[in-house]
């Protein structure tokens, strides 16, 4: 058995060393877990979306205090008494719904900055891969969450993803029963996707931030140039006090102080949004309640799935559920799709840094013709190229990578 | 400064995006309807008639025109007015399908044109005609034998924007003009007004089947029951609202719901009632959020300050 001092005060740092490890903790995941020095803001969008997924955390866990999951209650619960009996309810429910929109559009730069700079490569797979598992989750979160008030979007977002289910010609309605409880969303399915929005995913979130982070242990963050830095020749430098001369530095406190200042920049952008500019995160369609007997004029998702509802969208039934499925799954496989073995940035690396312009161009042209009304032609045809392009883009990377120039080190 | 540059680049196309699914996409998906204003002089209802009403609408509204041009006199209005006091008696009795109208306010909240429209044909004032065959059938048909010169029009809406203007609050114009087809649940009206407290299960239960009773009236005559507007304010954009509100046929073509006829004023005052209980967080928002944004600008500064003390000896 280890040795314990017992003059050492409880709670003093030597006692919580000797029972936790509380050096080794602090030095492995703060003063001596190096991060590169070469890096730009964008390198603090993870701590952003930390940050972001622990507000929506804490203005959930007030909202659910007196939320009501029963489609008879439901509505007013949101729409009443949290919006006007609850004391600053209103402020957690917009926080909440501003939070869970602006989080996509961190992860979206989170990600295009990963595949910007070749952070999916060699021995970074698994934090691809993690963070893909994250992207998923938080949309099954954003898509359960968006049920709660029982507006009309919610009741008919949920039958048209529910009914995806049926999966195409196969018309496996019994699956989509089995989802909903009940052949059209009602009770059952309100109080399902309570469940999943409030315990469920929620605990698979906070275990894949846990893996996401553990991933990044080891290969460690990646930096502009992608370059390989010896982490431990850089880690002595620093240690010695060679500050100018080493490449690397301490998470805490140097790391964090650039974080925190992205995150208060961030925050203004939020709170800005929160009190003056909301609407875009509250569809006015779902302040109407559900009625099955009145489905909408216009049906479209939140902003964040409109890239994926546009590749499911032009096609005909069978088809493009297949695109869709294979537009979802297919990110997963980016390490392996992407054949050059350079790790570079995108502007080092000639097609390639092509393809991620017309990649982001194109997600964004999807994002915009699956809001727009289908039956404007031309909106249509645009949505139409837009989706086929998509698909292409893996096999077309494919191809690109596999002919890409070695990039020869020192050049 | 490279930094600068690729937040250029990151906030170039949030914008053009967040510009796209929201401000160009909204502009593509609902119809473009110009608003008037709150001036009733029938221009829409003209040119959205079918040919064969077109004639019999120009002829009408050209003869409303004429009337406004009238001096009504106010007393000889209000000897009219008694014969309107058989139906408009505030006792909140079902008529034909709908509540005769409170007339407390009527020359605040209505325009001039339209009470004389109305005086002169209900339904094609409230541009509803396309419900009703012959509209001596609209509920309020029968004011067209009352009514039936020119001169009697003028003076009882004289007397009406005389005497029966006054102050009015955003719940009284609520009330008024919307009222009597629409609840409002968080606000604990219905057709029938605000519901009262009861002691008794028993009463509060007999109060609210007299509710179903005037909402199944409500609803036969108008085809649905009209939708509650607790938080329509939230539902509907504010151009939707004033154009609908001015002419609901602009909107949602062949509805049977009525033109009210509310003047700007009237509508404003509706309006504030609508958000009143629609959107309560209005005044609370405009007063927490400089606060809120002032603590991180602070904070931010604050945090540029210490990432500069850290940063300041590393190259």
């Amino acid at each position: 058995m280890a040795h314990f001092d017992e003059n050492a005060k409880p709670f003093s740092n030597k006692w919580l060393d000797e029972r936790i490890g509380l050096n080794t903790l602090k030095r492995v995941l703060n003063t001596e877990y190096w991060i590169p020095k070469n890096i730009n803001f964008l390198w603090a969008m993870g701590m952003v979306l930390a940050a972001t997924f622990g507000i929506l955390l804490v203005s959930g866990i007030m909202l659910l205090m007196y939320y009501k999951p029963d489609t008879n209650l439901a509505f007013d619960s949101v729409n009443y008494t949290i919006m006007s009996e609850v004391g600053y309810g209103w402020l957690w429910r917009h926080v909440h719904a501003v939070g869970a929109s602006i989080v996509f559009l961190i992860i979206y730069i989170h990600m295009f900055t990963g595949i910007y700079y070749g952070s999916y490569k060699r021995g970074r797979e698994l934090i691809w891969l993690s963070g893909m598992g994250l992207f998923v989750a938080f949309s099954a979160e954003a898509f359960s969450g968006y049920m709660l008030p029982w507006g009309q979007m919610s009741y008919w977002a949920g039958m048209v993803i529910t009914n995806l289910f049926s999966l195409g010609s196969l018309d496996v309605t019994g699956l989509v029963e089995w989802i909903r409880g009940d052949y059209v969303p009602g009770d059952a399915y309100l109080t399902r996707f309570f469940m999943l929005h409030v315990m469920l995913i929620p605990l698979a979130i906070i275990g894949l931030i846990v893996l996401h982070f553990g991933t990044l242990r080891l290969p460690h963050v990646n930096n502009q140039e992608s370059e390989e830095i010896d982490f431990e020749e850089s880690a002595a430098l620093w240690k010695a006090g060679k500050r100018k001369e080493s490449k690397v530095i301490p998470f805490s406190p140097v790391f964090l102080s650039k974080d925190v200042f992205v995150m208060g920049v961030y925050f203004i952008l939020f709170f800005y949004l929160v009190f003056y500019n909301f609407e875009f995160a509250m569809d006015p369609v779902n302040f109407d309640p559900a009625d099955g007997l009145k489905t909408p004029t216009h049906i479209y998702p939140e902003w964040y799935f409109l890239w994926s509802y546009e590749i499911l969208r032009p096609f005909s039934k069978d088809i493009g559920l297949i695109a869709f499925g294979v537009a979802q799954a297919a990110m997963f496989f980016l390490p392996f799709i992407d054949r050059s073995p350079n790790v570079a940035p995108a502007h080092k690396r000639g097609l390639f840094q092509i393809w991620f312009w017309v990649l982001l161009i194109d997600m964004i042209t999807l994002t915009a013709m699956g809001k727009l009304p289908p039956t404007n032609p031309t909106f249509a045809t645009i949505g139409l190229i837009a989706a086929v392009l998509f698909l292409a883009m893996g096999p077309i990377l494919f191809i690109i990578t596999m002919f890409e120039k070695k990039i020869e080190k020192g050049a | 400064m490279r930094e600068l540059k690729i937040l250029a680049v990151v906030v170039f196309f949030s914008l053009l995006t967040y510009y796209l699914v929201e401000p160009y996409a909204h502009s593509q998906m609902h119809k473009h309807v110009e608003g008037h204003n709150f001036v009733y002089t029938g221009e829409d209802d003209i040119q959205e008639a079918s040919k064969e009403k077109k004639e019999v609408k120009e002829k009408f509204w050209s003869e409303v025109k004429t009337i406004a041009a009238l001096k009504g006199d106010p007393a000889a209005g209000e000897a009219g007015f008694g014969m309107c006091m058989g139906c408009h008696n505030g006792a909140g009795v079902n008529m034909g399908g709908v509540i005769p109208p409170n007339l407390d306010h009527a020359g605040a909240l209505y325009s001039k044109n339209y009470l004389i429209a109305l005086i002169k044909d209900p339904a094609m004032a409230s541009n509803v005609d396309h419900k009703y065959a012959d509209t001596m059938t609209h509920p309020m048909g029968s004011v067209k034998t009352m009514f039936t010169d020119n001169q009697s029009i003028a003076d009882v809406v004289a007397y009406l924007m005389t005497k029966k203007a006054g102050d009015v609050t955003p719940k009284e114009a609520y009330e008024e003009a919307c009222g009597r087809c629409h609840a409002m649940r968080y606000a604990k009206l219905t057709q029938l007004g605000e519901t009262p407290k009861f002691k008794h299960e028993k009463d509060a239960l007999a109060y609210k089947i007299k509710v179903i009773d005037a909402q199944d009236a409500v609803k036969a005559y108008m085809g649905k029951l009209p939708p509650d507007l607790s938080i329509m304010i939230r539902a509907r954009s504010e151009h939707f609202m004033e154009t609908f509100v001015e002419n609901p046929q602009s909107q949602l073509s062949g509805t049977s719901m009525p033109r009210t006829g509310l003047t700007e004023e009237g509508y404003a005052k509706v309006k504030a009632y609508l958000e009143e209980v629609g959107d309560p967080s209005k005044p609370k928002r405009e007063a927490v959020g400089p606060w809120v944004l002032g603590f991180f600008f602070i904070f931010t500064i604050l945090a540029y300050l210490w990432k500069q003390s850290q940063w300041r000896d590393l190259h």
